[in-house]
């Protein structure tokens, strides 16, 4: 744990570094597509009162400058798979960004979708010795939650409070100077396999660019495409990407739970290659063009032209009915949404206040999507797209962007983390002054 | 198509077997050998540090410079094409100096005197037809000017190729005589000219002296003011380069007071006119006590009184005695 502080600490002082030289980069590393973001942050004096600009949790402070993204390589279920086409991808989409922005971008936010995301719940608790809360109390009730066993190379991602209770006020969300005996706080920590991580942190490195941080995918496009009250009455963002299919849980405008389906859209498409006997590439055309998952009659009369480039004039030449492009798809997308349910069911969503689902990323954009989920993850089901940011270009606001676009957000006004509270003093090797200081407060 | 078999070869062979002839190839489609898109790592470096702005400006502001720099040192390194560069110039320059329309074919003098005409004439530094641009117009104005003669000119090119000079020159009102010659002088006391002697100009007043010219506004007034003794006026002459002695023939002097010098001499005009003092005999008419004028007698009037109280004569004729005799009637006047 103190080298995860440390290193998540670090990383916390380049994302402060890069905010004061004003230019940063976000990256989304998919499986199916990389996506960069370079973000200019003008600071808070850009808009006027007059203009009717509130603060809008920072995301006035910054504007894209630059966009870029391209096809993935070397990439399997969002891990990295082969590192040195990944680091091309990296390199290609980044060069283009910095193109479009005209500046050189140094400092780079990444976040990773797969790498099998745990969630755990914990709870801490102490006693107060002042009977009010201080800031020390604060670090001390968060360091004192048990940690219980994440496993071998189990890497903590996010490690947010989400919960403080003073006594038997509960619900608190900053209990800084509350009286009251006993403090307890419910932290969600977010684990990732160790190795990914590592691979993802390295193939960065290799690009010349530092790591001001990273974030979980799904997380992020949850931050995208939820609006303020489904944060703040509970909600589930499913973002349908290529590799992974991410999960994850909001409630007071906190996230309680992120989960990853390991399959997604790719698989789709391997489908339609297999049962069509097309190549990659044409099966990927045919499902963003004519896919869907709801047959009408009218699907057995429209006829898809299949196309291709194998050299046989036979096979070129096929065509299908829409309605059986259909039959390839649907029962893989009802796939990929009974794993999303059952993870959703794992997570007890049935016994949140508000059971709203909002369907994110690449995959939301398959027509009748939202029927047919109603009918796996519940009644209220909607699409999302992402955020509008200022400066995006309207290419970018498709909701496949919207890990990238909650990056961004996540950047200009990120979370408070457990390594964002100060050490508690206890922990600090050897007794430092520190804790002569407080023994003096205390006993004089 | 019988040409193509051979005739002689039997048909119908049944042991003979089908012609083993290979499958066609599958048309291949042509390999496009498909670009990697990604730069390489070099590439990659390249391209961001392009984007540093330190390199950004070195590469689009310094190296353009630096070459152009070096490329025009390195041309202008050869003497000749350094002469031969500022021949060109020089060429054009001379070129366009020399135009029609800029060149100067004659000089006018207006309101000079012969000699001046000519002093201008030949102070030009360069001969006509000239470029205007040769012609400093500001330095020959000033060379001119330090010709005594020439109170003001104004000089100007005129259409047409003209340089008008229009001269006023300075009127000499009165003559000084000074230990190294005699020189006309102006109105405010600038030379004028030399002159050879004082018969040159007969009609106008003599001053002498050292540092006359510096006063000889007050000499002019001072003449004006002569009146009636002015057909007696033989110069007005500078002492001690502080005041003035109004000369007369025969001998005689007005000694005039530093200041209010014109108001001293119509007093003694005042006297002569009303005790005709000037035809005694009186050397000198001492004004420089305001209020109280001083004659010297003249010798024979001294003599004259020494007669009638029985004193001894002053001689005359003898210098040296001269000299003692005034020494001591001096002496006798001051006790």
């Amino acid at each position: 744990m103190r080298d995860l502080y440390r290193n998540q600490r670090a990383m916390r002082n380049m994302r402060r570094q890069a905010m004061q030289r004003g230019v940063i980069a976000v990256l989304d590393i998919g499986t199916s597509k990389i996506a960069c973001l370079v973000l200019q942050f003008d600071g808070p004096g850009q808009f006027r009162e007059t203009d009717g600009v509130g603060p809008m949790a920072g995301q006035s402070n910054f504007r894209v400058i630059g966009t870029a993204s391209t096809r993935s390589r070397g990439m399997r279920y969002g891990e990295i798979d082969n590192m040195a086409e990944a680091e091309r991808a990296v390199r290609t989409v980044i060069q283009s960004a910095q193109k479009v922005a005209g500046v050189r971008v140094d400092h780079i936010i990444a976040c990773i979708s797969g790498a099998r995301p745990a969630s755990y719940g914990l709870a801490g608790e102490i006693t107060l010795d002042g009977g009010k809360v201080n800031e020390e109390d604060v670090a001390s009730v968060l360091a004192a939650c048990e940690a219980p066993d994440f496993g071998r190379g189990r890497e903590v991602l996010h490690a947010q409070p989400v919960n403080f209770a003073v006594d038997n006020r509960s619900g608190l969300s900053d209990p800084r100077d509350h009286a009251g005996n006993r403090l307890a706080c419910d932290m969600h920590v977010l684990t990732i396999d160790g190795d990914a991580a590592g691979n993802l942190v390295h193939c960065i490195r290799r690009c010349d660019m530092e790591l001001a941080g990273v974030a979980s995918s799904s997380y992020a496009s949850g931050l995208a495409s939820l609006v303020e009250d489904e944060q703040e009455l509970g909600a589930a963002c499913v973002d349908l990407g290529g590799g992974t299919t991410g999960v994850s849980i909001f409630i007071k405008k906190h996230m309680i739970f992120a989960d990853a389906v390991r399959y997604g859209g790719d698989l789709i498409t391997q489908d339609i290659a297999k049962g069509l006997r097309v190549s990659h590439a044409v099966a990927e055309r045919l499902k963003t063009l004519h896919g869907g998952v709801e047959a009408t009659g009218r699907d057995d009369r429209e006829m898809i032209e299949l196309g291709g480039e194998t050299g046989d004039w036979d096979t070129d030449r096929r065509s299908v009915s829409r309605a059986d492009l259909i039959g390839i798809m649907r029962p893989r997308v009802e796939e990929i949404l009974e794993g999303v349910a059952g993870i959703l069911d794992a997570a007890g969503f049935d016994y949140m206040p508000s059971r709203q689902v909002v369907l994110t990323g690449g995959g939301s954009q398959i027509p009748g999507l939202d029927q047919l989920a109603s009918r796996i993850l519940g009644q209220n089901v909607r699409i999302g797209r992402p955020l509008r940011i200022q400066g995006l270009p309207h290419n970018a606001t498709a909701s496949a962007f919207s890990s990238a676009i909650g990056l961004a957000l996540l950047t200009a006004h990120p979370q408070d983390e457990w390594w964002d509270f100060e050490m508690p003093s206890e922990a600090y090797p050897a007794r430092s002054i520190r804790r002569a200081y407080r023994w003096f407060r205390n006993n004089w | 198509m019988q040409g193509l078999n051979p005739s002689n070869r039997p048909h119908g062979d049944p042991s003979r077997h089908a012609p083993n002839r290979p499958a066609p190839a599958r048309p291949v489609a042509p390999q496009q050998r498909r670009r990697d898109p990604a730069p390489s790592r070099l590439a990659y470096r390249l391209n961001r540090l392009m984007l540093t702005p330190l390199y950004r400006r070195l590469l689009h502001v310094g190296l353009p410079a630096f070459l152009a720099v070096m490329v025009a040192g390195i041309w202008l390194s050869d003497e000749d094409r350094r002469a031969s560069l500022t021949g060109g110039i020089d060429g054009l320059v001379q070129k366009v100096q020399n135009r029609d329309e800029f060149m100067v074919r004659m000089m006018t003098i207006e309101g000079a005197s012969p000699v001046v005409d000519k002093g201008l004439r030949a102070m030009l530094p360069v001969e006509l037809p000239a470029s205007s641009f040769d012609i400093d117009l500001e330095k020959l104005r000033e060379r001119v000017l330090k010709l005594d003669a020439v109170e003001a000119i104004e000089l100007r090119i005129k259409p047409g190729g003209v340089l008008s000079a229009v001269v006023t020159e300075r009127v000499p009102v009165m003559l000084w005589r000074h230990a190294r010659g005699i020189e006309l002088l102006d109105k405010t006391g600038h030379r004028v000219a030399s002159a050879t002697s004082r018969d040159v100009r007969k009609d106008l007043p003599v001053i002498a002296g050292e540092g006359a010219d510096k006063a000889a506004a007050e000499a002019l007034a001072l003449i004006d003011a002569a009146g009636p003794i002015l057909p007696r006026l033989r110069g007005l002459e500078r002492m001690g380069e502080r005041r003035w002695d109004v000369v007369l023939d025969r001998g005689q002097r007005i000694m005039l007071p530093e200041d209010k010098a014109v108001m001293a001499l119509e007093h003694a005009i005042a006297l002569v006119r009303a005790q005709d003092l000037l035809a005694r005999d009186v050397s000198v008419v001492d004004l420089r006590m305001g209020n109280r004028p001083i004659l010297r007698l003249g010798l024979d009037a001294q003599n004259m009184l020494r007669r009638a109280r029985g004193q001894e004569e002053i001689p005359t004729g003898d210098s040296a005695d001269g000299d003692r005799a005034v020494a001591s009637n001096n002496k006798k006047k001051a006790g």
